[in-house]
């Protein structure tokens, strides 16, 4: 196949890790040369893959501006989303792209994210008001400085970056994962909510909170400024603060 | 019958693909010296319960090029100890307000340090009143 | 879901750690560089006599037990971390070499500091 190349294109090489179950055991690098122009992002590279050179590359994107969390993947070894990044960074090196870490590679560049869809419902994540509240009492009040402990943690977009930066769910999938912790913390934090007591369970458990060893690249990565690290490491002193207090408070299991 | 067959890549190694990993095994190295430390004072402890000659002997042996050479080591994963603590510090705090703004992550790491740097002038001070 | 026994070395850890962090480098100077070779602080500053009386002192018994102890099972908690980091699976053994050390360091630190007298 002839590409013509205007003198004012460049042209990146992209080596993409390939995974086709049906037809090789093991993950495989295929390298693409891709023209682009300074706008183009990582996203649009391999779209230009799949529409001129390789229609057989799977890759999951959607809203092609970092809202939808659908494109998520390993860009020279880092956690990224594709449409957020631009192929000019990387030229003239080449750009080593891999489906997301810590994730089973169903093909290509997709993952099997059950586990983490399956976690999410375990940090209730839903207000739970103190008492049934009726539609005659109105909305719910809430100040500035109130929203404002907990909306970072509203922010994110489940792309799952974190969870490919963090070593501890690399290590062992059994953890709940910033991801969810920090959804869990969004809610434990908001004013209208009063379940924390429900969710402490999660918390104070190995696959809660003390998994997490403070690595803090989960935070480094993530493209909405959540900060999960914080959200997590937050919760072990609350953890430890339920832990030691529990026999203080008038609850009626002491678990 | 389906034809998927998920794949895990191995987790070997993995410390060792970014920069990041690596400085955090660097700061979670650092417990080896701490605890290193701890036992050095448990040493001079037991040699000082058991008398005179047995002190002075633990003394002989601080004053070994050897024993200088590690303390200068130790002295360093320390001060790389107390760096990165403050570093990783703002993580395990809520959202702070002071003054009706909030306070960055970095600032408490500032103060943390600032806070290490008294805290050895303070102790230095104290054992130079306290010198013979 | 179990609740893990996690926060009890945590806060050592924690506590150990700010110690460390706040105190370490002068301690690590001043017992391992400046004294043994007297700069800044003369030799006869850990002398046998003064060191005596400093650990006879219930003050610097708390402060030796204090250090010792904090710093031991800020480390256990560290490296046991470590060795899962490490693919060192975390079993009984591991948990034991750990916190089992810290365990002996914290009752020999007890012991001698009990036997200096008071």
């Amino acid at each position: 196949m002839v590409e013509s190349v205007s003198a004012l294109e460049r042209i990146i090489e992209i080596e993409v890790l390939r995974y086709r179950p049906e037809q090789e055991a093991a993950p495989v690098a295929q390298s693409y040369r891709v023209p682009f122009t300074d706008d183009m992002s990582v996203l649009q590279g391999l779209q230009y893959i799949k529409d001129h050179l390789d229609g057989t590359l799977s890759f999951r994107w959607s809203c092609r501006m970092a809202i939808c969390g659908s494109c998520g993947m390993m860009i020279n070894g880092k956690p990224q989303l594709s449409c957020q990044t631009f192929l000019r960074e990387f030229y003239p090196g080449k750009l080593r792209i891999e489906a997301l870490a810590h994730f089973p590679i169903e093909r290509d560049l997709v993952v099997g994210v059950d586990d983490f869809i399956d976690k999410l419902a375990s940090a209730k994540p839903w207000l739970i008001p103190r008492e049934p509240r009726s539609l005659e009492q109105g909305e719910y009040l809430q100040t500035p400085r109130q929203l404002e402990q907990y909306e970072q943690f509203s922010s994110c977009i489940n792309c799952l970056l974190c969870y490919a930066a963090c070593p501890q769910y690399g290590l062992d999938s059994k953890f709940t994962g910033p991801g969810v912790l920090a959804l869990l913390h969004r809610y434990n934090a908001d004013s209208r909510d009063h379940g924390r007591e429900q969710r402490m369970p999660l918390v104070n458990s190995l696959e809660g909170v003390w998994n997490c060893t403070a690595v803090g690249y989960c935070s480094e990565v993530c493209p909405k400024g959540v900060d999960p690290a914080n959200a997590v490491n937050q919760n072990k002193v609350n953890s430890a603060r339920d832990y030691f207090l529990r026999f203080l408070r008038p609850r009626a299991e002491g678990k | 019958m389906s034809a998927r067959r998920p794949y895990m890549r191995p987790m070997n190694g993995w410390w060792r693909r970014d920069p990041f990993f690596v400085r955090y095994m660097v700061r979670e190295a650092t417990a080896l010296v701490v605890a290193l430390y701890a036992v050095v004072l448990l040493a001079g402890t037991l040699c000082l319960a058991r008398g005179e000659t047995s002190w002075n002997a633990w003394l002989a042996l601080l004053r070994t090029p050897a024993s200088i050479l590690l303390h200068l080591l130790m002295l360093v994963a320390m001060i790389y100890h107390a760096y990165s603590w403050f570093e990783i510090m703002p993580k395990t705090l809520p959202v702070l307000f002071i003054g009706g703004r909030r306070v960055a992550g970095t600032t408490i790491t500032r103060v943390g340090l600032i806070a290490a740097a008294l805290a050895t002038l303070v102790t230095l001070a104290v054992a130079w009143t306290l010198r013979p | 879901m179990k609740r893990s026994g996690q926060p009890v070395f945590w806060v050592l850890f924690g506590a150990g750690g700010m110690l460390a962090a706040l105190f370490g480098p002068a301690l690590v100077f001043i017992t391992g560089i400046a004294v043994p070779l007297g700069v800044l602080l003369p030799q006869g500053f850990m002398n046998y006599s003064r060191m005596l009386s400093f650990a006879q002192h219930w003050a610097g018994k708390a402060f030796l037990l204090g250090a010792i102890t904090l710093f031991i099972w800020h480390a256990a908690h560290r490296i046991f971390h470590s060795l899962h980091d490490l693919g060192i699976h975390t079993g009984v053994v591991a948990r034991t070499l750990c916190y089992g050390g810290a365990g002996v360091v914290t009752l020999l630190a007890v012991w001698s500091l009990s036997a200096v007298g008071l």
